[in-house]
């Protein structure tokens, strides 16, 4: 697997055209992107009456994502920071209105506008420095809280993420609930390595009944091959595999002993080699000080 | 960009107070039709505000919205209709966005105004 294009490039570089291109014309990545935005729609949880809502897209890219949400009925706002990656939005014919922006310098949004947002494999960027001046933390804080003022009371966000480490995950998390956020993380088929998705579902306000977590698919040990049956190079080690004992190494801790040293020699000397004599030396071990 | 999204949209730049709303400067605008929705208007009728709105109309050529309002006359299907027009319809393609605080200007193209800060603005 290619290491994590955050370990790369800042985002501004990284989606350059060729790789923006690659949002056009590979459709194993339509499709994820398609699944992923689908699902974290499903958990935005708007009501369900037929309303369309205005929603926003951050980390918006090609479109993909606000595609779904077109599909759905709603109105959207899409930002990014790559210039590339919204032209291949323009060239898609994205029906939301886009932005280019840093959501690491917040977003410029009037307060309480929003009805929802949500954010695909987005967010942990902000956990990277890339320049002298960024600051992971004041940057999450920035987002968190610039996000916090424009949502509507009531309103969620959902952020898919692909966070690095555990640490990650909590620095995205605290910087959340220090902005006011009430919600956690959903883990969709959490025992497999490929499918395992998190999403990081957030709500603006005070805890309430509505606020709780709902629970993240493949969760009770089923398993994901009916959802990653389409591609299958994306197979994943299945858990007897992991769990298989290595071959029994020859080697004990000890070396390989007087015994076996002699009768290597002797096998040599039948050969007809130069061998040294057996000796009370042979094989024995020599002191640590030497 | 329609004027929903310059709505919805103000200034960010560090120590401005007031930076909503934004000052077109229009030099090209475009009309792509969509199908009006009036549940979706009257959702958002309560969240725009309505006098940036009218403005922001004026300044791409659009000046048939009533300068004052209220929620009753989304009864009427000629104001929801304008109202529409100039929510969903108008497109800012090429121009500027100007912070009404600093005078910042925030260049748009293709559509997509360009919002992004430079370091001292952060």
């Amino acid at each position: 697997m290619a290491s994590r294009p955050e370990l790369q490039a800042p985002p501004e570089i990284f989606y350059d055209d060729t790789e923006a291109r690659k949002y056009t014309s590979s459709s194993r990545i339509i499709d994820i992107q398609a699944r992923l935005s689908e699902r974290a729609l499903e958990l935005l949880a708007l009501p369900d009456d037929g309303i369309p809502r205005l929603l926003l897209d951050i980390g918006c890219g090609s479109g993909l994502s606000g595609e779904t949400l077109s599909e759905n009925g709603h109105v959207w706002v899409g930002l990014d920071i790559s210039q590339s990656m919204l032209n291949i939005a323009l060239e898609r014919e994205a029906e939301g209105d886009l932005l280019l922006g840093d959501m690491g310098q917040g977003l410029g949004l009037r307060p309480g506008v929003i009805d929802g947002a949500i954010s695909i494999s987005a967010v942990q960027w902000l956990c990277n420095a890339d320049k002298s001046s960024h600051e992971p933390r004041l940057r999450l804080k920035a987002f968190f809280g610039s996000l916090y003022r424009c949502l509507a009371r009531g309103a969620r966000a959902v952020f898919q993420v692909y966070p690095e480490s555990i640490a990650q995950r909590e620095l995205i998390l605290s910087s959340a609930m220090r902005a006011g956020f009430a919600g956690g993380v959903v883990v969709d088929y959490p025992h497999s390595s490929k499918s395992r998705k998190e999403y990081l579902v957030l709500t603006c306000g005070p805890p309430s009944i509505s606020t709780a977590v709902p629970k993240g698919k493949g969760d009770d040990g089923e398993s994901s091959s009916d959802e990653s049956s389409g591609d299958d190079e994306n197979r994943t080690v299945s858990i007897s595999d992991r769990h298989r004992p290595r071959k029994k190494q020859k080697l004990n801790k000890r070396g390989k002993g007087r015994e076996w040293v002699l009768k290597k020699k002797e096998q040599m000397r039948r050969k007809g080699n130069v061998v040294p004599p057996d000796s009370k030396f042979t094989a024995r071990k020599r002191k640590a000080r030497f | 960009m329609r004027l929903l999204t310059h709505n919805m949209l103000s200034c960010n730049i560090k120590g401005v107070t007031n930076g909503f709303p934004l000052i077109i400067e229009a030099e090209k605008v475009l009309e792509k039709p969509v199908d009006l929705n009036p549940d979706f208007l009257r959702n958002m009728f309560h969240k725009v505000e309505w006098k940036a709105l009218v403005d922001a109309a004026k300044s791409l050529g659009y000046s048939e919205l009533p300068e004052s309002v209220d929620p009753a006359m989304l009864e009427s299907p000629e104001f929801l209709h304008r109202f529409h027009h100039a929510l969903l319809e108008l497109h800012l393609e090429e121009g500027a966005l100007v912070c009404p605080e600093t005078g910042r200007k925030f260049p748009v193209n293709k559509g997509i105004p360009n919002m992004l800060l430079h370091e001292d603005e952060v």
